[in-house]
């Protein structure tokens, strides 16, 4: 049903975003935690670089990220030659672009949910033996499920859909860097691939519309758990 | 038991006050909203910390701020009942029954299921209860984490009488039963009537007075204070016999002469029984002794032991004892001077039957 062509590039861009997604699923969490339940100076400034990459055109985040780590940079130097790793213009850096342009989004939501969780079963918790670290496990974490899965295909998504930074940081090299946006843009400007080009878009609307269906289910599964307290 | 020793700054408003609460029975924290005694109820199970004081259970120091000591809420072993329930809305009921129970207490859960009457709700969400159902697997779960003492925040707020009335009939039955002490905060006179065994009066941040709970009744200086505690005094009376066919109980109440009796709506309980019964002092009447008798009213031969004197009240508060207990009266200042009433004088206290209503009644063994 798919050429070669088309199924390594949905291939390579499930790959890309997943490991995107894994990757800033942790530290997303934590920073939402973070920035939800304490104060503390520069709060504001950290708030406002999680969020830059939702302003700032992609191929400026992309041109940073070629910056700060090429070869010649020091920082992409010594990953280089500690972990003999190179980030651009490998499928590593597209997932690097994709997690960086997703990043912010996941911590909205995984925030907002974590401030609609109610402090006082969380008091509840400690009196009942509960220390912190099982009051968040047991009593935060589960209450702040639907956010976290909304945020996260939410990340998935800005991910798949992930092209200026990407190009400019990975290039778009067949097989390595040319998800499906990329390979998209590659065959519309080539004369005589518009059938090809229009089966590419097709399948990115239905891989976008499979995404949102299925969070969607999730997340209701989830309130469903929890919706017993208002019937 | 616990003694905490306090002071805090919330705002505008300065809890500094001293608690002490006995190892067994239940303690009332007693006042008005506002008055300070949520915000004690959360220093005493650490959920915030006090300016400077000290905290003690037992022989645990759990915040002494001059040491630097604050022992986090988790290892404090107190139980907490919140005003609203607090249950955890993605744990089933046993889920939350078990949250905090060590892994021994099998038997406990059982026994504590049956007695809280909540077996039939386990598999339920918490979402699918009742008021009155969410409090006591509240109080259940509570109790499961085996606590070294129950502190309960107006547990029975937001409740309709019946629930309230079974509610407080399940917390007796625990403070009774498991030998938990309890601090329990209320503004309500009518629940700390039928539950405290000492009350503690709080008023603005500070315990104003302590002691137990029918001489604190019996104060008249603290009339003021509570709002009267809705002037009533508390007496133990005794089940003489059931009338089945009236559905009547008649109550035998101290100093009562062999004969006479109370008629109350019918209760559960056997004859010999202690029931504690709440009168308000608006219900009690007061006749010279020898006047003759009225259908459907007791008479207890009493003595005057102390007048209120409230200057621009039309109404003065007495204190009669009637067989060693203190029961309070209300009267006109015009009675007194028909009667020409003073202090030590023989008189009878007269109560009509039907002022006694089933939730000023509870039978104590």
């Amino acid at each position: 049903m798919l050429t070669p062509l088309e199924w390594e590039a949905l291939a390579l861009s499930l790959r890309v975003s997943g490991i995107a997604v894994a990757a800033i699923l942790l530290p997303g969490i934590a920073l939402a935690y973070i920035l939800a339940r304490f104060d503390f100076p520069g709060k504001t400034l950290l708030d406002g670089v999680v969020h830059l990459p939702l302003v700032l055109p992609p191929v400026v985040v992309g041109y940073l990220l070629l910056v700060s780590l090429g070869r010649q940079s020091p920082l992409g130097q010594w990953l280089h030659e500690t972990f003999d790793v190179s980030l651009p213009f490998t499928w590593q850096g597209a997932a690097l672009a994709g997690a960086v342009m997703a990043f912010p989004l996941l911590v909205r939501a995984v925030r907002l949910s974590l401030e609609a969780v109610d402090r006082k079963l969380e008091d509840a918790a400690r009196t009942l033996g509960a220390g912190r670290l099982k009051t968040f496990m047991t009593i935060t974490l589960p209450l702040t499920l639907p956010g976290i899965l909304t945020g996260g295909v939410l990340a998935f998504a800005r991910s798949l859909s992930e092209f200026g930074a990407t190009i400019t940081f990975a290039a778009n090299i067949p097989g390595e860097t040319r998800t499906l946006p990329l390979a998209l843009y590659s065959l519309v400007q080539t004369p005589g691939k518009e059938a090809a080009a229009a089966r590419l878009c097709v399948i990115s609307v239905v891989v976008a519309l499979v995404a949102l269906v299925t969070s969607e289910w999730l997340a209701r599964r989830a309130r469903h758990r929890l919706e017993g307290r208002h019937a | 038991m616990l003694d905490a020793q306090v002071f805090q700054r919330l705002g505008d408003f300065t809890l500094d006050t001293s608690l002490a609460v006995p190892a067994e029975g239940v303690t009332a924290l007693f006042g008005r909203s506002g008055s300070g005694k949520s915000s004690l109820i959360r220093l005493i199970a650490g959920l915030g910390m006090p300016e400077v004081g000290t905290i003690r259970l037992g022989d645990t120091w759990l915040v002494d701020t001059r040491r630097r000591r604050w022992v986090p809420p988790h290892r404090r072993q107190l139980g907490v009942v919140f005003q609203e329930a607090r249950l955890f809305p993605h744990y089933s009921v046993r889920g939350n029954l078990r949250y905090g129970m060590p892994r021994a207490s099998r038997d406990a859960f059982d026994d504590l299921v049956d007695l809280l009457g909540i077996g039939h709700l386990l598999a339920r969400t918490p979402g699918r209860l009742s008021g009155g159902e969410a409090r006591r697997v509240a109080i259940g779960r509570a109790l499961l984490s085996c606590p070294r003492m129950l502190l309960m925040d107006e547990p029975l707020t937001g409740l309709d009488g019946a629930r309230k009335q079974e509610l407080l009939h399940y917390i007796r039955r625990l403070a009774r039963d498991t030998g938990v002490p309890i601090l329990f905060v209320s503004h309500d006179t009518r629940e700390i009537g039928a539950l405290a065994d000492r009350v503690a009066l709080i008023e603005e941040g500070r315990v104003m007075a302590s002691g137990p709970v029918d001489e604190m009744f019996a104060r008249l200086d603290l009339g003021p204070r509570t709002g009267r505690f809705e002037a009533s005094s508390l007496i133990e009376a005794r089940i003489l016999a059931h009338d089945q066919a009236l559905c009547l109980t008649r109550l035998a109440l101290p100093g009562m002469e062999a004969g006479e009796a109370l008629s109350v709506a019918r209760l559960e309980g056997a004859v010999g029984d202690a029931v504690r019964l709440r009168l308000r002092a608006r219900d009690v009447g007061v006749a010279p002794s020898g006047a003759p008798p009225l259908p459907d009213v007791a008479c207890i031969p009493a003595t005057l032991r102390e007048m209120g004197d409230e200057a621009h009240s039309p109404f003065v508060e007495v204190m009669l004892d009637v067989g060693g207990q203190a029961l309070r009266a209300r009267l006109s200042r015009d009675a007194i001077a028909q009667m020409e009433l003073q202090v030590g004088h023989a008189l009878q206290a007269r109560l009509r039957s039907v002022t006694v209503s089933r939730h000023d009644m509870v039978v104590v063994t």
